[in-house]
């Protein structure tokens, strides 16, 4: 089949159309990974600042806080006395004197600090790496072909991401602070400006989640009719890479989940702004507190699954590549994802069993919940079995895939206890639901996106990231990680509730003082070992040893693109032959036969 | 893990431990048992020279094996749930006759507990109003009347196993028979403003003669 079009534009683009407002969708994949890393250490650095208030509550933060002798006697003695010295002294109400006086957290900011935290790391963390970086630099790779099906939607979708940041941003320093109702803002404490003194940082943090859910939109309509239309010859459905279904699933749930958190966003813009009692309880408004949990819970349990069903399917990618073996049952793996995204439209009111909703609801959500726990396990055993018989290459990427796989056991086996209803009742609201929070998104996402970045990078930037930095990475996140979050399940069954600021206000809680204090530690250990990650990254981009077109032998179309991958992707729009997975098969010599090469040719090396 | 439970002193308690420990048992096998067999794969099938991987594009019977067994599991575990479930929270199978009834509001940040007095009707002249503290008798029927005037707050006593969140403009009811006399702390389990943290009332549990010689000195006959 002669390809007529030749897609590649060689004429020169300026900086401004070729990195900035670029629409090639390779381009505004990177940019995505570069926002999303800038912003991982935004989310990152607050839950470092308020990590430090509960091991050492109300104690004066290190470095930028007041000493001993000036909060006892107003001796003037560090650096950091003569700074807040100055912010004492001056007329002007400072940002620093109002959210941590002489260094020490007040528990408005607190509640701040988790609140931004848990909104970065989900909405301008996970979901912008996940679907918008990967998404967006692996759909046309691995399905072959020249570009998304809409290219200025794609930029579109980049440039709103940027907008409802820096909108974000700003809400950290309007008069009252940033929104502190909790990621999940729950009316009507988020719905009436009283309850909390927050004024407009609630109404930009609602503003800048419009933002973001356009961009998801649109982005997602333009993965969704990619996928559908503009694969390449041969590329039936079940040919494609479990990542591209992955990322397909999950296009769809973003297509059909974010309206309704934009409805809900509106509505409490509304009560905020308008007057209307959408949310509000009094007797004459005819609203209720509930119906938020239920639109942003509608919306939020499928954002959950949209925030691992691509770690499963880049974890799928690295396993299989890296046991050099089939994936396991590749359309039980499918079939999986589809029960997952679907179960997760029927278990929202598994975050409700306590809220005052019908008890006899809370019977039927437990039963669908657990029913997840079906798909989970095929997912899980298909991996092992994906490994089985294999011949494992420990590289990088493979270490994160196996760490993807057994975090996301703990982390899946934890969401039992939360999904049985009597158990529910203790655990609810505790650290026992931050800690699966963390094994599912941190140690099943993260570690698939720290696989994926090294595993891909080579095709991205056309150069190596170090692997002994990426090793010593890896190690140091996998320790500080466990060691960050399990104990979090043992604070969980000691009734440690989550979102306090202060534990050593409760009695019953007064052992946990040294397990906070372990925590944190680790947490600061974890922070800083991101610091090599994203060295590595940047340095490698200009200094890694120079990779070829296919370094570790995979199958699939995004290796047959020469590097660096130029524009339009592909010389010729390869044909498909096969499906993603052939490989060690019988009777060939080479332990691998890519997508698109021709049956009984001979293999060749890709390189 | 589970010694870190706090004490239980409810009667529906020991109940919500069973199915904790039951699921913690079950999902230290299923842990043990994927982790080995991780482990086990990861040395056994590691990349040796000259030895190629099997290709094996799956296996049928076992897809359907473990599904059908998750599944069965599943729902077991559903079934033994159920009950107690209903037990702690369906107001239709809460005992019934309470020795008590006392109506909690939440409130930014506190707990306001309400007797209704000898007339057993709330909003009448002889109500008593106390703020944090409630007073139950050990070895009796409690119903609470629960309600917030503000936000949502979220009522928690760890000792009882017990956690409602309270709700403005509604009322939900809450039943527990504490099994031992002592003094419990009652977080607030629900985000509620800046001062949720620390926001604490107790429930003092008095065994029979301490409970009337309360009610004797608040309600003198």
């Amino acid at each position: 089949m002669h390809d007529t079009e030749h897609a590649s534009h060689d004429h020169e683009e300026s900086f401004i159309r070729k990195y900035i407002f670029s629409l090639d969708h390779k381009t505004i994949g990177k940019q995505f990974l570069i926002y999303g890393l800038i912003m991982f250490f935004v989310g990152g650095g607050l839950a470092l600042l308020f990590r430090w208030q509960l091991a050492y509550p109300d104690e004066p933060l290190p470095i930028i806080g007041a000493s001993q002798q000036y909060l006892d006697e107003g001796e003037v003695v560090t650096g950091a006395d003569r700074m807040w010295e100055r912010i004492y002294d001056s007329d002007k109400e400072e940002w620093l004197e109002t959210n941590m006086p002489s260094g020490v957290i007040t528990p408005q900011f607190y509640n701040m600090l988790f609140t931004m935290h848990a909104t970065i790391m989900v909405f301008f963390v996970v979901v912008p790496i996940l679907v918008g970086a990967f998404g967006n630099f692996l759909i046309p790779l691995m399905i072959g072909t020249r570009d998304m099906a809409f290219p200025i939607l794609n930029m579109l979708s980049f440039w709103l991401a940027v907008l409802a940041a820096i909108v974000m941003a700003v809400g950290f320093f309007v008069p009252g602070g940033h929104a502190a109702a909790g990621w999940t803002g729950y009316a009507p404490l988020s719905a009436d400006p009283q309850w909390t003194g927050v004024e407009w940082g609630q109404n930009l943090w609602a503003i800048s989640l419009l933002i973001q859910g356009f961009s998801s939109l649109v982005g997602s309509i333009n993965y969704i009719t990619t996928i559908i239309n503009m694969r390449a010859p041969g590329m039936t459905l079940f040919r494609m890479p479990l990542v591209i279904w992955s990322l397909f699933i999950v296009a769809i749930l973003l297509l059909l989940a974010f309206p309704v958190l934009s409805s809900a966003l509106a509505l409490l813009i509304f009560d905020r702004l308008a007057g209307t009692t959408f949310f509000s309880a009094t007797a004459e408004g005819g609203g209720d507190p509930l119906l938020w949990q239920h639109l942003f819970w509608f919306f939020g349990h499928p954002e959950v699954y949209i925030l691992i069903l691509p770690g499963m399917g880049i974890a799928s990618e690295l396993i299989a590549v890296f046991s050099r073996k089939p994936v396991f049952g590749y359309r039980s793996m499918v079939w999986a994802m589809i029960a997952i995204a679907f179960l997760g439209w029927i278990v929202w009111g598994h975050h409700m069993f306590q809220s005052g909703m019908r008890p006899g609801l809370g019977s039927i959500f437990m039963t669908t919940t657990m029913l997840i726990a079906v798909p989970s396990a095929i997912k899980t055993f298909n991996w092992l079995g994906t490994m089985f018989r294999g011949s494992i290459r420990f590289t990088t990427p493979m270490l994160h895939g196996i760490a993807f796989v057994s975090m996301f056991v703990i982390g899946g086996l934890s969401g039992i206890y939360m999904a049985n209803t009597p158990v529910d009742i203790f655990i609810h609201d505790t650290y026992y639901i931050v800690a699966h929070i963390h094994y599912v998104v941190f140690g099943g996402s993260l570690f698939a996106i720290f696989g994926g970045i090294i595993f891909w990078f080579p095709k991205m930037y056309g150069r190596y990231m170090n692997d002994a930095l990426s090793k010593i990475h890896f190690w140091l996140t996998f320790i500080a990680f466990n060691c960050t979050f399990f104990p979090m399940h043992i604070l969980g069954v000691g009734g440690h509730m989550r979102r306090i600021s202060n534990p050593q206000q409760y009695e019953f809680l007064q052992g946990f003082e040294g397990m906070n204090i372990f925590i944190t530690m680790s947490a600061f250990t974890l922070g800083f070992a991101q610091l090599i990650l994203v060295f590595n990254f940047f340095w490698s981009m200009y200094k890694g040893k120079v990779a070829e077109q296919n370094p570790w032998h995979v199958n699939t179309l995004e290796w047959e693109a020469p590097t660096p991958v130029p524009h339009g992707n592909f010389g010729q729009i390869p044909t498909v032959h096969r499906g993603p997975y052939e490989y060690s098969v019988p009777g060939e010599e080479s332990d691998w036969i890519p997508q698109a090469q021709p049956e009984h040719a001979p293999a060749t090396s890709g390189d | 893990m589970l010694q870190w439970l706090p004490e239980n002193v409810s009667t529906f308690g020991q109940g919500v431990d069973n199915l904790f420990y039951a699921i913690y048992y079950l999902t230290l096998v299923v842990f043990i048992l994927v982790m080995g067999t991780l482990i086990v794969f990861l040395i056994k099938y590691r990349h040796q020279e000259g030895k190629k991987a099997d290709y094996i594009e799956g296996s049928t019977t076992l897809e359907i094996a473990w599904t059908a067994a998750t599944t069965v599991i599943v729902f077991v575990l559903a079934m033994f749930s159920y009950p107690q479930w209903n037990n702690i929270k369906s107001p239709t199978q809460f005992p019934e006759n309470p020795d008590v009834v006392v109506q909690v509001s939440g409130k930014q940040f506190n707990w306001d507990m309400t007797y209704p007095g000898p007339d057993n009707e709330f909003g009448t002249d002889d109500d008593l109003e106390l703020e944090n503290e409630l007073h139950v008798p050990v070895n009796a029927v409690v119903h609470i009347r629960l309600t917030s005037i503000d936000v949502i707050h979220s009522f928690f006593v760890p000792q009882l196993r017990l956690k409602q969140d309270a709700l403005p403009n509604r009322f939900i009811n809450v039943w527990f028979e504490a099994t031992k006399a002592g003094r419990y702390e009652i977080p607030c389990a629900e985000l509620c403003g800046f001062g949720h943290s620390g926001m604490l009332g107790y429930l003092n549990v008095h065994t029979q003669a301490d409970y009337d010689a309360w009610v004797q000195e608040r309600w003198p006959q």
